[in-house]
């Protein structure tokens, strides 16, 4: 059902959307010249491990994302409101998009520090993981069934998926490891082990591409509650229309 | 007592809106017919009286409850759907035992026994379901309908896929529940259901588009009537 | 009526109906057989390789078998749409959820006790002592699979892929069971001592916890319309 607030959102918030995109393509800019030309050259892999300034941001985004398909999911579950469910779709597509890149340059990565074009790091597993997910998420949105049962059954699936992020990962670093699980997870040397130009220039690019993710998001999902309306608007007009074939429908006695 | 009572229900799927601003009264022990062309939302309308659909508006209350979170409610309420709600792979008698203890039957080995002699399938009582034939499936359901008592009986399109005798055995064995039961059933066949209707209403479109008490036993009027409400289209809002 | 009682009733009555016909079991059972065979033919392994190769092969072929369980007992709900039966009845909805993932589970506890000893024998493996630890392990495996399973297999019927989608479904999220069980497997066969397995049973222990709340949580919504 169309309500006053659907109706107005086809309206508010273009201007700021645009803003949004070339904020984030601005800060994408200056992030990825920072990553190149600022920060200093790694010690150990040379210049290839520029890579980890698209690469970390990426992930960053892909996880951050995916929260937001939480919450919403979460929203959809509690009340049932067509904007959670819009939410977690576009939320859903602009992750993968990220957590593609993400998976891309990660192994880009491994090929030029290890030589492998992938490797089982317990870190790169559960992005790949998510991945999957994400692609199994928009399978249930485009076979899921009419009539509201793809969101739902997106929407649970977006809460168990989250929630389960954390034992996938805890099941593969056990299952690469030797030694027993820690008792704290520690990401290793995540702003400890690095240069302040570098830490700086990685800092620029997660702002830069979460802003490209909001906006990105937020394109998408306007496309989306736009296509509701039109949708809507196409029903009253069909229904208005057509003629009156009802009235043939009494059952011709024997 | 009200036995249903529902204002301003509304119901979407996505864009599609099934029903529109639907308010009906029933009260205790009417029989209400509910006739309607394909695709007027007479099914959508049913589902969510029997509590299988949540409406996207409106307020529905049955027996003055609100079926929301009342799972006991339920017990009130029987279903006949035009599928048959029957495990092919167990006998008539599993069917009716499961169905009975389920709904919190008291004795429910005895109450199934009898139900099965009530719609005269004792013989066949352990003879699975898949060797049913279509008469024999729908005395069944009804059976099952029935088996825990439930003062509301909620029929959807009850005769699809009958023929002409088994829907009159099927027509007989709803007149002798008249009275006791409150009744609403849906259907497209005007020959069918005006015999059995306290009180008519014509859906169309997802909206009531006609209610009346009188002059229900001149079918040919009804019929007039039908054609010419469907028709007209004066109940779009 | 109790809530036990009526998870009692649903399992009773997907017991009746299988036990008359036996197919899931028989398709379940002949599955885990085939699948035992043609790793065998895939690998050729020497008695060295089939016992590193082993966990992984119950584990994956437990993963369909369920996979093959779960999507006929929704299936024989769908004909004559007896899941909305389930849903008039006076319950929690949720019971459903229980009353289904406990029956899979024991049709996959059933065919887990043949797929062990099976697997075992055609490699050429002796069990033996670690007989407790491995059931353990596959009990808390199964639970997990089912736990998650029920709930995919009743979003997949609905689809009109559902035999794709409910794989599709299972296997990323039920990652963290295919990982942690083949390699705590692999660690009891290997003889290794238990605290080393430990870790690898909690994630279990775990997941299954998680995923049987979340179930019961989400089911009546998941079964809305």
């Amino acid at each position: 059902m169309r309500t006053a607030r659907e109706r107005t959102a086809t309206n508010a918030g273009a201007d700021w959307q645009v803003v949004a995109g070339w904020l984030g393509l601005g800060l994408v800019v200056a992030g990825q010249y920072a990553a190149v030309l600022y920060a200093p050259e790694e010690v150990t892999m040379g210049n290839a491990q520029r890579i980890f300034y698209v690469h970390v941001p990426a992930a960053w985004v892909g996880f951050l994302a995916f929260a937001v398909v939480f919450g919403a999911s979460l929203g959809y579950l509690f009340t049932r409101r067509r904007a959670f469910d819009l939410t977690a779709w576009a939320s859903t597509e602009v992750g993968v998009v990220f957590t593609t890149l993400a998976i891309l340059s990660g192994s880009v990565w491994g090929r030029y520090a290890w030589g492998t074009w992938w490797s089982w790091d317990p870190r790169l597993t559960t992005t790949f993981m998510l991945w999957l997910i994400y692609v199994v998420a928009l399978m249930v949105r485009a076979y899921g069934g009419a009539g509201g049962q793809a969101s739902r059954f997106a929407a649970v699936l977006g809460v168990i998926g989250f929630l389960d992020i954390p034992l996938i990962h805890l099941s593969v670093v056990w299952w690469r490891s030797l030694h027993p699980l820690p008792v704290v997870v520690r990401p290793e040397g995540f702003g400890s082990g690095l240069h302040p130009a570098m830490l700086q220039a990685l800092l620029v690019n997660v702002v830069a591409f979460t802003a490209l993710y909001v906006a990105l998001f937020s394109v998408r999902r306007r496309q989306m509650a736009v296509a509701d309306v039109l949708a809507a608007l196409k029903d009253d007009e069909l229904r208005l229309a057509a003629p009156r074939w009802a009235a043939g429908g009494q059952e011709v006695p024997s | 007592m009200q036995a249903i009572e529902t204002r301003d229900l509304e119901k979407a799927f996505g864009p599609v809106r099934a029903l529109r601003r639907v308010t009906l009264e029933v009260p205790a022990g009417e029989s209400l017919v509910i006739f309607g062309p394909n695709g007027a939302g007479k099914t959508t309308l049913i589902k969510i009286l029997a509590t299988l659909m949540r409406p996207s508006a409106g307020t529905l209350r049955l027996f003055g409850r609100n079926p929301q979170g009342d799972d006991g409610l339920r017990r009130l309420i029987g279903v006949v759907s035009h599928h048959s709600y029957l495990y092919t792979g167990l006998t008539a008698l599993e069917n009716l035992l499961f169905a009975a203890r389920m709904y919190g039957v008291p004795d429910a080995a005895a109450r199934a026994a009898e139900m099965l002699e009530v719609v005269g399938l004792g013989p066949r009582r352990h003879d699975l379901v898949r060797t049913f034939s279509r008469g024999m499936l729908q005395r069944l359901t009804i059976a099952r309908a029935l088996v825990h008592d439930p003062p509301l009986l909620l029929l959807d399109e009850p005769y699809t896929g009958l023929d002409r005798h088994a829907a009159e055995i099927f027509s007989g064995l709803l007149e002798r529940l008249r009275g006791d039961r409150t009744i609403v059933l849906t259907t497209h066949s005007i020959e069918q259901g005006l015999p059995l209707a306290d009180r008519i209403v014509i859906l169309a479109d997802g909206a009531v588009a006609h209610e009346s008490r009188e002059g229900l036993d001149d079918w040919h009027a009804v019929v007039q009537l039908y054609t010419q409400v469907v028709r007209s289209g004066a109940w779009v809002h | 009526m109790g809530a036990l009682s009526a998870v009692r009733l649903l399992v009773w009555k997907d017991l009746v109906l299988e036990l008359r016909t036996k197919e899931i079991l028989t398709a379940m059972a002949v599955f885990a057989l085939l699948a035992a065979v043609i790793f065998n033919f895939a690998f050729s392994p020497s008695p060295a390789q089939a016992l590193a190769l082993l966990p992984g092969m119950v584990w994956v072929t437990l993963a369909f078998a369920a996979t093959l369980g779960l999507s006929r007992s929704f299936v024989l709900e769908r004909d004559q749409q007896c899941l909305e039966a389930l849903r008039l009845f006076p319950i929690d909805r949720s019971l459903i959820y229980l009353g289904k993932a406990t029956a899979n589970l024991l049709f996959l506890l059933l065919v887990a006790a043949l797929i062990l000893p099976a697997m075992a024998a055609l490699s050429g493996i002796a069990l033996g002592s670690r007989l407790l630890p491995l059931a353990a392990v596959l009990l808390l495996g199964s639970v997990g699979l089912v736990a998650v399973g029920t709930i995919f297999a009743a979003m997949s019927v609905h689809t009109r892929i559902r035999e794709v989608l409910l794989p599709v479904l299972l296997f990323p999220i039920a990652s963290p069971v295919l990982i942690a069980g083949v390699k705590a497997t692999a660690g009891i066969l290997a003889g290794r001592p238990l605290q080393t397995v430990l870790p690898g049973l909690r994630i279990l222990a775990a997941f299954d916890v998680m995923f049987l709340v979340l179930g019961y949580l989400v089911f009546e919504f998941l079964l809305e319309e």
